[in-house]
């Protein structure tokens, strides 16, 4: 290994008075004065979100407006700090448009004091029914309201777009006298 | 029209006159520490404290606005939050002295504007007369002397507080007074060798060097601060270490000294002392303005009794001297305000030295500096003035 010996120069006696530095800096202080502000003035405007940002959990609904979610209880098998909790249910049957989903969850809780936006539920579902989204602050004033319920979740998570239309291929398929 | 004011008795009066400059000056303070604050986000690219806002004038379409981002309300909020928030007295402090020391303070922050004169009128003849509290011939001197009592603030709050980092600020306050003191002393002296010419009386007050920057000529109606630089330039370097401002702020520096003298301080008496030092810093401004920067006079070879000459031909209202005596109070002010400004721009640019390295600007470099000053503008001024 070669030692390469840095040349120490000592101070020029201007160097030694400070004020060309003190002056450079002033310059420089001066340009920043100016200059148009970095910041962002927070509540009213908010960061730009990047797409694959992992947010509060929200559960989702399918173009028909039906829940996609079939309560198979991947996600709260797999949750690292056991923040969601499932009540598994049954379809009722006088409701005609979801009548080819599976199953539904009776009961969905995703505790926010607990949930640590890892993102394993969203990577875990096989329905594509729980996205992490964009909304990055959640606050409460007790524990209950930091508790997200089944509706609360929905409101957060609204509809995205399908690629597969499980259901109506089902249907489809039922129709046609081929179920699977 | 002003006949009244004039017979109302002399104590009466001055002490009128005494309270305006008063009530001019602790705004002001009260408002530098806002705008350190804006001047600080500014310059780290943040828009600065913006938000406090007083609902009616929140309804104001546009100036409401612009008050409200400039953060002029927060002057208020603050001052309004350090009267009310609980006054503590630590049980280990001497009480008495503790107390004491934020009073001791703001005492000679607000009594050296008294010798220094802030504006000009001119009277029937046309000669030029200082506005000012007390005019007295010893100006300089008194500044000098009043304002480094400041320091004692500083030493009896370290002391009072009884614990260590408080006291080694007060020391370190102490020592830095005195060595920037002398050096501060040394390089105002040239300036009143040369006004105290052969043959006129003698006099340490400011009037007669705002006078002798206003004369005609190229070199009569240039200001000190062009012909005595190294003079400026030491003033300058003496007031930052004497307001214990960047880079000299090795008295507050917070980093190995918590918060120093006022570690122990809370509420208003923690307030009593920045206003005391904003006060400091306007004084300060206000004599190096008079000093070097031409005092009430706008501009270099623009002395104030040429500027009313011409505003005297567009309307002769201008040359009373209520006019005169506002506008040129207002130049000085505005002065004042650009060198605070330099203040605060040095502040949020500069590291603080080290203390050693404060030691050794003060005593090796700028007393020999000073002295060295003082000996050539001497001979200079002996040959000159014959």
């Amino acid at each position: 290994m070669a030692v390469i010996t840095v040349e120490r120069k000592p101070l020029t006696f201007l160097e030694r008075t400070y004020l060309p530095q003190i002056a450079g800096g002033l310059k420089t202080t001066l340009k920043h004065l100016v200059a148009p502000k970095k910041t962002l003035e927070y509540p009213e405007q908010r960061p730009a979100i990047p797409t694959g940002y992992r947010g509060v959990p929200t559960l989702v609904m399918d173009p028909n407006g039906r829940e996609k979610c079939v309560s198979c209880q991947l996600c709260e098998f797999v949750c690292p700090p056991k923040a969601i909790r499932i009540t598994p249910g049954e379809i009722p049957a006088d409701q005609p448009d979801r009548a080819h989903v599976e199953k539904g969850p009776k009961a969905f809780d995703i505790d926010m004091l607990r949930c640590i936006y890892c993102g394993l539920c969203q990577e875990v579902c096989p329905e594509e029914a729980i996205f992490l989204q964009n909304q990055f602050s959640m606050s409460g004033y007790s524990r209950e309201e930091m508790v997200n319920h089944k509706d609360r979740l929905y409101e957060l998570g609204g509809t995205l777009p399908d690629a597969h239309f499980k259901w109506d291929k089902k249907k489809a398929a039922e129709e046609h006298g081929n179920a699977h | 029209m002003f006949d009244f004011y004039f017979e109302i008795p002399l104590v009466i009066r001055l002490f009128l006159q005494g309270l305006a400059v008063i009530m001019v000056i602790f705004p002001i303070a009260g408002a530098c520490s806002m705008a350190e604050r804006k001047v600080a986000a500014w310059i780290q690219d943040r828009p600065g404290p913006n938000r406090a806002v007083v609902p009616w004038v929140a309804w104001i379409p546009f100036l409401g606005t612009f008050l409200q981002r400039l953060g002029i309300f927060h002057v208020m909020a603050d001052g309004g939050k350090m009267l009310f928030k609980e006054d503590s007295l630590p049980g280990h402090v001497n009480k008495f002295y503790f107390v004491l020391a934020p009073i001791v303070a703001m005492i000679p922050a607000l009594t050296t504007v008294v010798v220094v004169p802030f504006g000009a009128y001119l009277d029937a003849a046309g000669k030029i007369i200082p506005i000012g509290l007390a005019p007295l011939d010893i100006g300089i001197l008194a500044v000098f002397a009043v304002s480094s009592l400041g320091v004692y603030s500083m030493i009896l709050a370290g002391w009072a507080s009884n614990s260590k980092y408080p006291f080694l600020g007060s020391v370190r306050a102490s020592a830095q007074l005195i060595s920037y003191e002398l050096s501060m002393a040394l390089s105002v002296l040239p300036i009143f060798l040369w006004v105290n010419a052969p043959g006129m009386e003698a006099t340490m007050g400011f009037g007669r060097v705002v006078e002798f920057q206003s004369q005609p000529g190229f070199f009569g109606g240039m200001w000190f601060g062009f012909l005595m630089p190294l003079s400026a330039f030491i003033f300058l370097v003496a007031l930052f270490a004497e307001t214990n401002r960047q880079p000299f702020d090795t008295v507050e520096s917070e980093s190995d000294l918590v918060g120093s003298f006022h570690t122990e301080y809370g509420a208003f008496k923690w307030g009593l002392f920045f206003v005391a030092e904003y006060s400091h810093m306007i004084v300060g401004s206000g004599v190096f303005m008079l000093l070097f920067g031409g005092g009430w006079n706008p501009l270099p070879w623009v002395p104030l009794a040429d500027l009313v000459g011409w505003l005297t031909q567009i309307t002769p209202l201008a040359s009373h001297p209520l006019f005169v005596g506002v506008l040129s109070i207002s130049i000085f002010l505005g002065k004042v305000l650009a060198m605070i400004f330099f203040f605060m721009w040095v502040r949020w640019t500069l590291p603080r030295f080290r203390y050693d390295q404060v030691m050794k600007i003060g005593w090796q470099r700028l007393l020999p500096l000073s002295i060295a000053n003082l000996l050539f503008y001497a001979i200079a001024i002996a040959f000159i003035q014959k």
